[in-house]
């Protein structure tokens, strides 16, 4: 159906009640906030909190506590089914393979791309090159995760070796004298693949916070240093690191959480075949494409549950800033 | 505070006029929804059916051309009767239909390509029975093959849609003529056949299973062909239902069939490179070294033509043509299997019926058939509207007198094996995994 206007009207009209009811209930909301000083700071605490909270309440907690609920049930969330669905994750050789293979995501994707945001960060530090170098390695930033996949699939692309290669990596095997392989399928170096390709979009994130926090070492302190006889070895380990610690820590926190929810990346990359999914692309399967709510639910608690220590300390961190400040 | 005040009551103003006007519009019918210009249009064949009104959402996972190709096929059906048939189609039909329906927002009727899935929605208490006249149409035009599908404990809950063929072995008449080849009559002449092309230096097979989140899938047509040609019918049905075990020494024997031409390094992979190459090559692509003579023969369904570029030949003589893939022995049944759609309520509104009766008789198949690149196994179609010359194969095969139909069994099988472990365990088949291996993996699996 072509679009008219006329027909589209209601929809319209619908979206300006919704946006007027907003500002009712902002306005609304000041004109509460105006009335009489009696309690006034807790009642004025609590109206601006109550959006929020309203928002948490259906958007996080009640999920979250279905969800928890959902996978002691079996599939079709009727039948009490106890710990089962838990057992069934550890029981399952090719669930265990994707827990297996999460643990390498957090162990490799965080500490790297951290890692190497932060080298390459200390080694443009002041350099001529500086602008360029660091927009090379933060424009991957700028590319959704899907699209960085399928520019990676590209690049790890396989032909026989009677034909020309069109992917990168094959290729250059090929210019050094060895035989195309097929990336994708080879386990587990297929799961490093993908996991670089989390690195490449996530290191330009790390260099540019870890660069400011750098920018941000007082200069005298480097130059006292200097003074007393330090060398680029010693200034970066008693000088540069301790003073980014906290960054450094919080960037590692962040990219951490975002591993275990990597998603896009598999579902792009490989679909979860060829021995590469992690627990939250399982859960997705395994809840809406095979229909096992129970078993997808359990996974999606287990993912929630390594999550929150991380969203603990992260939060702890940010306390204890605030208090020193 | 004065200026506050009157942005103040300037709010309450505008929201009071605004509900005001908003609701004048959505209390009215709003717009010019409905069918549309009946005249010019003959309206007798859809007299049973008229003063009806209403609209009626239909949900698929057709999109693209082939839903435009839908909504002209039952645009005079709109027109003469009022009906407003509002089609969506999603790529993520399987996932989202269930989320829809535990949601509470089911639509009226809903197309499934899967009778795992048709069986789920209706036990999870989802669906309604059909109308009795639904159930006349479906009587008449479709086999007992057909109807068995979309029966559960005795009531039909669906009507066939649309079907494709999936025991067709997709091959280049040009090539073969230039080559002084034969379509082969039995499983032995297509493996000698094989050797021949094989033994000229090309590997006479495409293979791809590559389908993003589905791959794997084209490997389990491969197992169901083989499965019907070593063990007949009774097996093929008892390992759907798994009244034999995934790992039964039968399915193995189908799993070997396969496996002579799937895992033989002389025959696989045209063009591709060797028998692991079939994990990641799509199937949309793996069928196109035909056209240049990179392979001889891939098995794929009828709905592959699609694959074609408009330049491409399909035909008897023309540049890519299909077979069926040949029984064990000269002259035995040719077991025949595919795939369709299940046109299935989930509302008894008047209109709903009415679309429902409609889409199921072969007035309706003739008219989405002349539409092009769709075929229906209902008896009384009319085959000569069909112009695409793979669809007007399919139709004749699935239409033959002594065809029995056997609907694609990792469809009917439980998710968790049909969409899941088989897949993953023709994957593992090809990148190295052994059959005991593959076989017990996906036995463990069935829930």
């Amino acid at each position: 159906m072509e679009f008219s206007f006329l027909n589209e009207l209601p929809k319209i009209v619908w979206m300006l009640i919704g946006i007027a009811v907003f500002l009712a209930v902002i306005g609304l909301l000041l004109v509460l906030v105006d009335l009489p000083r009696t309690r006034r700071d807790r009642w004025q605490a609590f109206l601006f909190l109550a959006p929020a909270l309203l928002l948490l309440l259906g958007g996080i907690v009640y999920p979250g506590v279905r969800t928890t609920l959902l996978s002691f049930y079996d599939r079709s969330g009727e039948t009490f089914v106890g710990l089962d669905n838990y057992l069934w994750m550890f029981e399952r050789p090719e669930i265990l393979q994707v827990l297996f293979n999460t643990l390498l995501w957090v162990l490799f994707a965080p500490l790297l791309s951290t890692a190497i945001g932060l080298v390459y960060s200390v080694l443009v530090d002041r350099s001529r090159f500086e602008p360029i170098a660091k927009s090379l390695v933060f424009m991957p930033m700028a590319i959704s995760f899907v699209g960085a996949s399928i520019i990676w699939r590209f690049v790890f692309a396989y032909r026989p070796a009677d034909q020309e290669q069109y992917g990168l990596f094959n290729q250059i095997v090929v210019w050094l004298g060895g035989e195309p392989r097929l990336w994708l399928l080879e386990q587990p170096i297929n799961t490093f693949l993908l996991i670089l390709v989390l690195i490449w979009v996530q290191a330009g994130f790390a260099m540019v916070v870890l660069s400011a926090a750098i920018k941000a070492i007082p200069a005298d302190m480097v130059e006292a240093a200097r003074i007393d006889g330090a060398g680029p070895f010693n200034l970066f380990f008693r000088i540069t690191l301790p003073t980014v610690w906290p960054t450094l820590l919080v960037v590692f926190i962040t990219i951490t959480v975002q591993t275990l929810k990597v998603f896009d990346i598999v579902r792009t990359m490989t679909g979860g075949n060829y021995g590469t999914s992690v627990i939250a692309n399982e859960m997705y399967s395994q809840a809406f494409q095979q229909g096992q709510t129970g078993q997808g639910s359990a996974l999606a608690v287990f993912l929630f549950v390594l999550v929150i220590p991380l969203v603990v300390v992260q939060i702890r961190r940010m306390r204890k800033a605030r208090e020193l400040a | 505070m004065l200026r506050r005040d009157s942005t103040r009551r300037l709010a309450v103003a505008g929201v009071v006029l605004l509900a005001a006007s908003g609701c004048g519009y959505l209390s009215g019918e709003g717009g010019a929804g409905g069918g549309g210009d009946a005249s010019g249009i003959d309206c007798s064949p859809y007299e049973q059916w008229e003063d009806i009104g209403g609209s009626v959402s239909l949900y698929s996972s057709i999109r693209d051309e082939e839903a435009e190709r839908m909504d002209r096929s039952w645009a005079d059906f709109e027109a003469c009767t009022g009906i407003d048939i509002k089609h969506e189609g999603s790529g993520e039909f399987e996932a989202q239909l269930p989320i829809r329906l535990e949601g509470g927002n089911a639509p009226d009727l809903a197309l499934i390509p899967q009778p795992g899935l048709l069986e789920r929605v209706v036990s999870d208490g989802h669906a309604v029975p059909v109308s009795d006249g639904v159930k006349a149409n479906v009587e008449e035009g479709w086999g007992e093959d057909w109807r068995s599908y979309a029966t559960i404990d005795g009531e039909l809950y669906g009507s066939p849609y649309g079907a494709n063929m999936k025991s067709m072995v997709w091959y280049s008449p040009t090539y073969f003529s230039e080559n002084g080849h034969e379509v082969p009559e039995t499983w032995d002449d297509m493996v000698a056949l094989s050797d021949e092309i094989a033994e000229s230096g090309t590997k006479p097979w495409c293979v791809g299973f590559e389908s993003g989140d589905g791959t794997g899938w084209p490997g389990t047509d491969w197992i169901e062909n083989a499965l019907l040609r070593t063990g007949g019918t009774e097996t093929y049905n008892q390992w759907v239902s798994h009244e034999i075990p995934f790992d039964d020494p039968k399915v193995a024997e189908a799993f070997d069939l396969a496996d002579g031409i799937v895992r033989n390094p002389d025959y696989v992979n045209g063009t591709f490179g060797d028998m692991e190459s079939i994990a990641i090559t799509s199937f949309q692509e793996a069928g196109l070294p035909l056209l240049d003579g990179g392979c001889a023969m891939y098995l794929m369904g009828s709905f592959y033509s699609a694959q074609f570029g408009e330049d491409v030949e399909v035909g008897e003589d023309g540049d890519v043509y299909g077979f069926v893939l040949p029984p064990l022995e000269a002259g035995a049944e040719v077991p025949v299997m595919g795939g369709g759609e299940f046109a299935v309520p989930f509302a008894d509104r008047p209109e709903v019926a009415a679309v429902h009766e409609y889409l199921s008789t072969p007035e309706y198949a003739n008219s989405r058939a002349s539409e092009g690149a769709w075929v229906s196994a209902n008896q009384n179609m009319d085959t000569s509207v069909i112009e695409d010359p793979a669809s007007q194969f399919a139709a004749e095969v699935l239409l033959a007198e002594d065809t029995v139909f056997h609907f694609d069994a990792s469809d009917s099988m439980p998710a968790s094996v049909g969409t899941d472990a088989f897949w993953t365990g023709m994957i593992d088949w090809v990148t190295g995994s052994s059959t005991d291996e593959v076989l017990e993996a996906i036995e463990s699996a069935w829930p």
